[in-house]
């Protein structure tokens, strides 16, 4: 794949070759994430992230099928059967903190994932659809997720699926009859519960088949890189493996490390005390909030408050979806050919800008609605949509970009300090990436 | 075309959440909120420090069992502890004999049926069943207490914010209403029936206090049982109740954390041999060392590319 240098696969021993001559397996396998895929040797450790998804993935299903051979997704059994695996299945409490916990970690590593390729340009062409791709499993994440938290059964599972599913409500016309199709009932039940168990176990599978197609699109023109400008030559890269995978290796160690201090010392530091109280139809909790990792988009939902031609609620639900769909024409909203931050200067101060926007929207919904947190909701996301549909388009048109390095290799053997300015490149004579890529 | 449809939607998303905020900031500020008794008046749990907090916590048996012996003597009337079963009782340091005393003892009994007829009946608890609920359902519970559910204790240190500081908070908070609190918010006063207690979200609680004098409770270890010193055991047994495998807990994550801290450093080793002759940076640090000199050469030869 990608790169004319990249090393073909040679069995080391009889059995390699006899089962390559077959089924080429391991020729796959050493392509992909072996010595065969040559990786731009500049990588610093926020490309650590997309393996550790993929590992909080596994985790993800591993331990849940585990929870599923002893969870009763029925309305009176739910949440006695997740207290008996707390209580009396042997290592339950284990299995089931790791999955509450390793939700919020597969969110915590996904978000810090996206926002390098936000930073870093990686939505760019030739890689537009590598996004896309990873936009379908963050989506497909935060579907499994819901569904996942309504299992428990708790006062948040119940409440959250009420208003989470109140969103197709505002739908106009359909709206109704389309929310209790989805429910299978006027409000969340046993058909609602059932389909949410089956929908929960059927998605990470598709998650996925769609991280293949993620990784398999990345392969064709290999990976992104800090200073975003393209591979030249074989000086520019090293194998996957075991150059890589040391280094995905040794980090994962340290980020499993922040991960057990969570399950085993705060396990319910990121959960909702409401949700160990059994779901109660009659019984409304005084502030429903989702999980932490939807409060950014929870804060959008409730930052309309007004009727503005449509219905407040309207306006709230298209936002919301709006707010990650805008994500998708990203590769065409920013039309700037450096892809790199690190060589556009006001990108990176608005870049952080929507960093510290996103965080205090985050904030915000995870707040009782009352004044303050709701304007402050307010301010962030009209900045939230402004940053990407309107100041990312002009930023692009009018910012002078520093210049880019002659290569990966000229960057590296410079250092991190004079990347802005290497040596040998006079000002205004910048490369641009995307051109005379040597790929074939 | 396609940037200034965008442009467009986002201008419209900005200028409808720019309008709801002034109208919504308008209407703060010309009709602001009122101010309510429970905004002022609601307090947080005081601190309470256990044996079993931290992460190298333990419980502390002596005081689980004073602590079940409150709840088998005050609370246990009104609540039930659903997800407990009596052999659970064997983590408290009970024997099995003891524990098979405690639950053909039980207040309570079973539900059941008669083997001879298949009616309904009652049979004593086994040390194999959970804690039988105080009253047959739902309905005969609110009929008993003014109304109000008695919650089950089982989970209730996770199920409330504060966890046991606000169990001992509140059974340790019951007091009169401040005349200042009836005197701003005369609507606020505690209605017939309810106690005030400040620990409680809405400052009116139905539970009558449980806890009301010393010696309530006679201790066998000797303790002195101040209503203080009950509310506290009490809240430790309900942490055990909501987790009583919380020493397993720590106890593996401490052999976890171990494994992964050597394991990472192994792993960071591993890397940084792997990667020292192909290192994308040589340093140099401060005046120029020889020593420095010849790894940049090398590095630069390595990538081919001259000094």
């Amino acid at each position: 794949m990608s790169f004319s240098w990249a090393k073909a696969y040679e069995p080391k021993n009889p059995f390699m070759r006899w089962l390559d001559e077959r089924l080429p397996l391991p020729r796959l396998v050493y392509g992909a994430v072996g010595g065969g895929y040559p990786v731009p040797r500049n990588l610093n450790y926020w490309w650590n992230f997309g393996v550790l998804a993929g590992l909080f993935l596994t985790i993800q299903i591993v331990t849940g099928i585990v929870l599923a051979m002893w969870y009763y997704a029925t309305g009176d059994g739910a949440f006695n059967s997740v207290e008996h695996i707390m209580r009396d299945v042997n290592a339950g409490w284990l299995l089931r903190y790791t999955h509450a916990n390793g939700a919020s970690f597969f969110f915590i590593v996904t978000y810090i994932h996206i926002f390098r390729g936000l930073y870093y340009g990686s939505y760019k062409a030739p890689r537009e659809l590598v996004w896309i791709l990873g936009l379908v499993i963050y989506l497909l994440m935060m579907a499994t997720a819901f569904m996942g938290y309504v299992l428990p059964w708790g006062q948040m599972s119940y409440w959250g699926a009420q208003v989470i599913t109140g969103f197709f409500g505002a739908i106009p016309l359909i709206g109704e009859p389309l929310r209790v199709w989805l429910l299978g009932g006027y409000a969340p039940d046993q058909a609602a519960l059932t389909r949410f168990f089956s929908l929960h176990y059927l998605l990470p599978f598709v998650i996925a088949a769609v991280v293949v197609l993620h990784i398999w699109a990345l392969h064709i023109p290999g990976s992104s890189n800090p200073t975003g400008v393209d591979v030249k030559d074989e000086k520019d890269t090293l194998p996957f493996h075991p150059f890589y995978t040391a280094k995905d290796g040794w980090f994962a160690g340290g980020v499993l490390l922040v991960f057990a201090l969570v399950v085993f010392f705060a396990p319910n530091a990121l959960g909702h005390p409401d949700n160990y109280i059994p779901a109660n139809p009659l019984a409304t909790p005084a502030h429903i909030v989702p999980e932490w990792y939807f409060w950014p988009f929870y804060a959008i939902l409730r930052a309309f408050t007004t009727d503005f031609i449509l219905p407040a609620k309207l306006w709230g639900v298209l936002a919301m979806f709006a707010s990650i769909l805008l994500l998708f024409f990203l590769p065409w909203i920013d039309k700037s050919p450096v892809r790199s931050g690190n060589y556009r200067p006001l990108f990176r101060t608005f870049f952080w800008i929507l960093v510290a926007d996103v965080l205090i929207l985050g904030w915000a919904g995870g707040q009782p609605a009352t004044a303050l947190p709701v304007a402050i909701g307010q301010i962030t996301s009209a900045y939230y949509f402004a940053h990407f549909l309107i100041i990312l388009p002009l930023i692009s048109k009018f910012e002078t970009p520093l210049p880019l390095p002659r290569s990966i290799t000229d960057s590296v053997l410079h250092g991190e300090k004079q990347e802005s300015a290497p040596a040998g490149v006079e000002p205004g004579t910048t490369t641009i990436a995307g051109e005379g890529s040597s790929r074939k | 075309m396609i940037r200034w449809l965008l442009g467009f939607i986002g201008a419209a998303f900005s200028v409808v959440l720019l309008w709801s905020l002034f109208s919504g900031l308008s209407t703060h500020f010309s009709d602001p909120p009122e101010p309510t008794a429970e905004e002022e008046f609601h307090k947080h749990p005081k601190p309470l420090h256990l044996a079993s907090d931290g992460p190298l916590g333990h419980f502390d048996r002596q005081q689980l069992q004073r602590g079940f012996q409150v709840y088998k003597e005050v609370c246990a009337a009104c609540h039930g502890l659903s997800h407990v079963a009596f052999y659970d009782l064997e983590g408290l340091g009970y024997s099995e004999a003891e524990v098979k005393a405690i639950a053909s003892q039980w207040q309570i009994e079973v539900p059941s049926i008669n083997p001879e007829t298949g009616e309904a009946a009652t049979r004593p608890a086994l040390a194999s069943d959970r804690f039988p609920s105080p009253y047959p359902n739902e309905v005969a519970a609110r009929a008993a207490n003014n109304n109000a559910l008695p919650p089950d204790l089982s989970l209730i240190t996770k199920a409330r914010e504060g966890g046991a500081a606000y169990i001992h908070s509140l059974l340790t908070g019951y007091q009169n209403q401040p005349a200042e609190l009836v005197h701003k918010f005369p609507a606020a006063k505690t209605p017939e029936g309810l106690y005030f207690n400040p620990y409680f979200a809405n400052l009116n609680i139905a539970m009558p206090p449980p806890l009301t004098s010393e010696g309530q409770v006679q201790y066998a270890d000797g303790t002195p049982p101040t209503v203080d010193q009950m509310a506290t055991d009490v809240a430790a047994f309900l942490v055990w109740a909501a987790e009583p495998k919380l020493e397993n807990r720590h106890a593996a994550g401490i052999a976890v954390v171990v494994f992964l801290l050597f394991a990472t450093i192994l792993g960071h080793l591993a890397y940084r041999n792997v990667w020292a002759e192909a290192k994308r940076k040589v340093r140099v640090t401060g005046a120029i060392e020889p020593e420095n000199k010849a790894k940049r050469r090398r590095a630069n030869r390595k990538a081919g590319v001259s000094d």
